[in-house]
């Protein structure tokens, strides 16, 4: 057991970040190339001021006419992802990984508590989205095979690191499934759904810098 | 999944008639690789199908939320499917295709102020109308207009010695009224040049001699070209002929440039606003434009608030804006427009959601050039902009202004099939019928 828990924090870890790493450079170069080569009708329109204006605008919850007209997904999404990135990042479990891979030295780091109550939180978003899916006409009609997986990627190693936590099951197996799905959840983010991770910066830049830059309107 | 609302139009049913699934896939190979870039594969990537963007759509509302209606849900019935299957469908999906991006969305953008990844369906529509474009499957009507643009290069076959007999015929009338008027042609070196949209010397002659009128009596320096080029208005861009499209503009700035004037003019139009703003001046590779057009919204409120123009009487009572999203969410055209009307109206009550929030009229997007067939489409998918006149008309007010042919045609729809008896204004009709005629015989 302790063979594998070695194997998947170390080759299997470097694997992952290699792949999420190298994957994204690859997707936003690719992208960027194509934007400026093929979309010329729009890159020469991107602004700095207005797309931060944007991604400004878009971060205030409720300021945006989608944020106020969804008051439920509004909270839901901005919980869900504000946890979803600070709970991995600053995890005490994580900061000694942080330490010992990277170098990387925190000041600070989530309790353990409430680390604990932001991955039920994770948790419960994810229910509530899975349950938006189905119940909802509107999202129901557009779901596709893709967005039940990208959900299950992203739960899994909230609940896998829940429960190993927790120590219910055997703590070996969980903490290693807990880690094998939170790297492919990491090394998937450039090639599932979860690219919009990677590319909502620039796409809300863009349209904010259309609609600032050039259509003298907000987009929000 | 089976599509249930399948409209009969001679343009679709010839269209497709011809079309084999291998063509649709060779044709659909070379739009992606050639045309498209990052735009339309980010926005299929990264859509996360939240739904969250249903909301914004008139078509949507007005269909009580059938997800089919959606922005989201449109693309993944049309967009979603091609990309999906690499383009190789068969002919029948391409009329779903047409049917949905031609006559189910009007390229609007409201939804653009619902989707947190920024994403604009209104685009990714009109590349499905381009595919359908380069297919050859396009509604019967608009593409009637669309072939006018390119014999003719204006969109109702209006013919080389029509138009200035037109302006002639305007002014001949005007002159009872104003002895002094001359609709001057071809001026060179003039301050502005005014250009308007074919339908206005075919059926609405009198918005020429409006305008004429007021700018007679602001007394800027003005002209209309008598060659083709006169005409801003633009379906081609709509029927996702893009290279007609780019063409009419070259020949409307190069018209306005061989007369050396300053300014272009524009009448109350939005749909030929975006082609000359927006669409066709990048497509010719232009940064801005070449010459500076100016939407009558502006050039109105620039002639009140210079005193070219006085208004000698207001028009009495309440009138309510409808803002055309080409000119408010194209252009942020809402303060100027809001500012004209207060000085032409004694009272303007706002609708809600109002500004670069409105609700589209349904008609744009070239949806009322689809014609007869597809009217129900247009007045049905938009019930909720007869709720939201309802609530106006219950707060007493009779009068809608826009400045926008579109909003009128589609509006006036609206109006007439929801029995709300309100009616349109655009700008100049009050302008012209309250402002202080001092050039005029009495
Ligand atoms: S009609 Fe307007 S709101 Fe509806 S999908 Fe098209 S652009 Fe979006
Ligand atoms: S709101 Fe945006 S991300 Fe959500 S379904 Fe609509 S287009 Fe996709
Ligand atoms: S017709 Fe008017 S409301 Fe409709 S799309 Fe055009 S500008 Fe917008």
């Amino acid at each position: 057991m302790h063979d594998i828990y070695n194997f998947v924090v170390g080759p299997l870890a470097w694997f992952g970040w290699g792949v999420f790493i190298l994957g994204s450079i690859f997707k936003l170069v690719y992208a960027y190339n194509k934007f400026v080569t093929k979309d010329g009708t729009s890159a020469p329109y991107m602004s700095w001021k207005y797309g931060l204006r944007s991604i400004g605008a878009w971060l205030v919850p409720f300021n945006a006419l989608g944020w106020r007209n969804n008051p439920l997904v509004t909270v839901v999404t901005f919980v869900f992802h504000i946890c979803l990135i600070l709970v991995p990042v600053f995890l005490s479990a994580h900061a000694v990984l942080w330490q010992q891979f990277f170098g990387v030295e925190f000041f600070w780091t989530l309790p353990d508590n409430v680390a604990d109550y932001m991955t039920l939180a994770v948790i419960a978003a994810c229910v509530f989205f899975a349950v938006r899916r189905l119940a909802y006409p509107r999202v129901r009609f557009v779901t596709e095979a893709k967005d039940w997986w990208v959900l299950l990627l992203v739960v899994s190693p909230f609940i896998t690191g829940f429960l190993a936590y927790h120590q219910v099951f055997q703590y070996q197996i969980m903490i290693v499934l807990h880690v094998i799905t939170g790297l492919a959840w990491l090394a998937l983010i450039p090639f599932s759904r979860l690219a919009h991770m990677l590319f909502i910066l620039f796409s809300r830049a863009y349209i904010g810098s259309e609609f600032g830059g050039v259509r003298k309107a907000k987009d929000w | 999944m089976k599509f249930d609302r399948k409209i009969d139009d001679a343009g679709l049913r010839e269209g497709i008639a011809k079309l084999t699934p291998e063509k649709i896939q060779e044709t659909f190979l070379q739009f992606i690789e050639g045309e498209t870039g990052a735009k339309l594969k980010v926005y299929s990537e990264t859509c996360v199908r939240c739904g969250m963007c249903s909301e914004a759509c008139h078509y949507f509302m007005s269909h009580d939320g059938d997800p089919s209606y959606s922005p989201v849900g449109k693309v993944t019935q049309t967009m979603g499917v091609l990309l999906k299957k690499k383009g190789l469908v068969d002919p029948e999906f391409i009329y779903k295709c047409a049917q949905i991006a031609y006559t189910e969305c009007n390229l609007c953008r409201r939804c653009i102020h619902y989707c947190p990844l920024g994403i604009d369906t209104g685009y990714i529509m009109s590349m499905v109308r381009r595919f359908c474009h380069k297919l050859g499957v396009t509604p019967l009507y608009i593409q009637d207009t669309a072939h006018s643009h390119s014999a003719t290069f204006n969109q109702m076959w209006v013919k080389d010695d029509e138009w200035p007999d037109a302006l002639l015929w305007q002014e001949e009338e005007a002159r009872d009224e104003f002895p002094n008027l001359r609709v001057p042609l071809d001026v060179e070196g003039a301050d502005y040049m005014y250009s308007v949209i074919a339908p206005e010397p075919k059926f609405r002659t009198q918005l020429i001699y409006q305008a004429a009128a007021i700018l007679h009596e602001s007394g800027v320096n003005w002209t209309m070209p008598s060659l083709p080029g006169w005409d801003n208005s633009d379906m081609a861009m709509f029927t996702g002929d893009f290279e007609m499209m780019g063409r009419l503009k070259r020949a409307h700035f190069e018209c306005a440039q061989k007369l050396k004037v300053k300014k272009i003019v524009m009448g109350e139009c939005g749909h030929a606003f975006r082609s000359v703003y927006d669409m066709g001046n990048r497509w010719c590779g232009w940064d801005n434009y070449p010459v500076e057009v100016v939407h009558s919204i502006e050039f109105f409120a620039y002639l009140l608030r210079s005193g070219k123009i006085k208004m000698a009487t207001k028009f009495e009572g309440p009138v309510t804006i409808h803002d055309p999203c080409n000119v408010i969410r194209g252009r942020g055209l809402m303060d100027e427009l809001r500012y004209v009307t207060s000085e032409i109206a004694t009272e303007v009550i706002e609708m809600t959601p109002n500004r670069e929030h409105n609700y589209c009229c349904c008609a744009g997007g070239g949806v009322i050039n689809c014609g007869p067939p597809f009217k129900n489409v247009r007045i049905k998918g938009n019930k909720i902009k007869a709720e939201q006149l309802k609530r106006m008309k219950d707060q007493g007010v009779n009068t809608i202004i826009s400045p926008c042919h579109n909003c009128h045609g589609g509006l006036e729809d609206i109006i007439h099939a929801y029995d709300l008896h309100m009616e349109l204004k655009f700008l100049g009709d009050i302008i012209y019928a309250h402002m202080e005629k001092t050039k005029a015989v009495e």
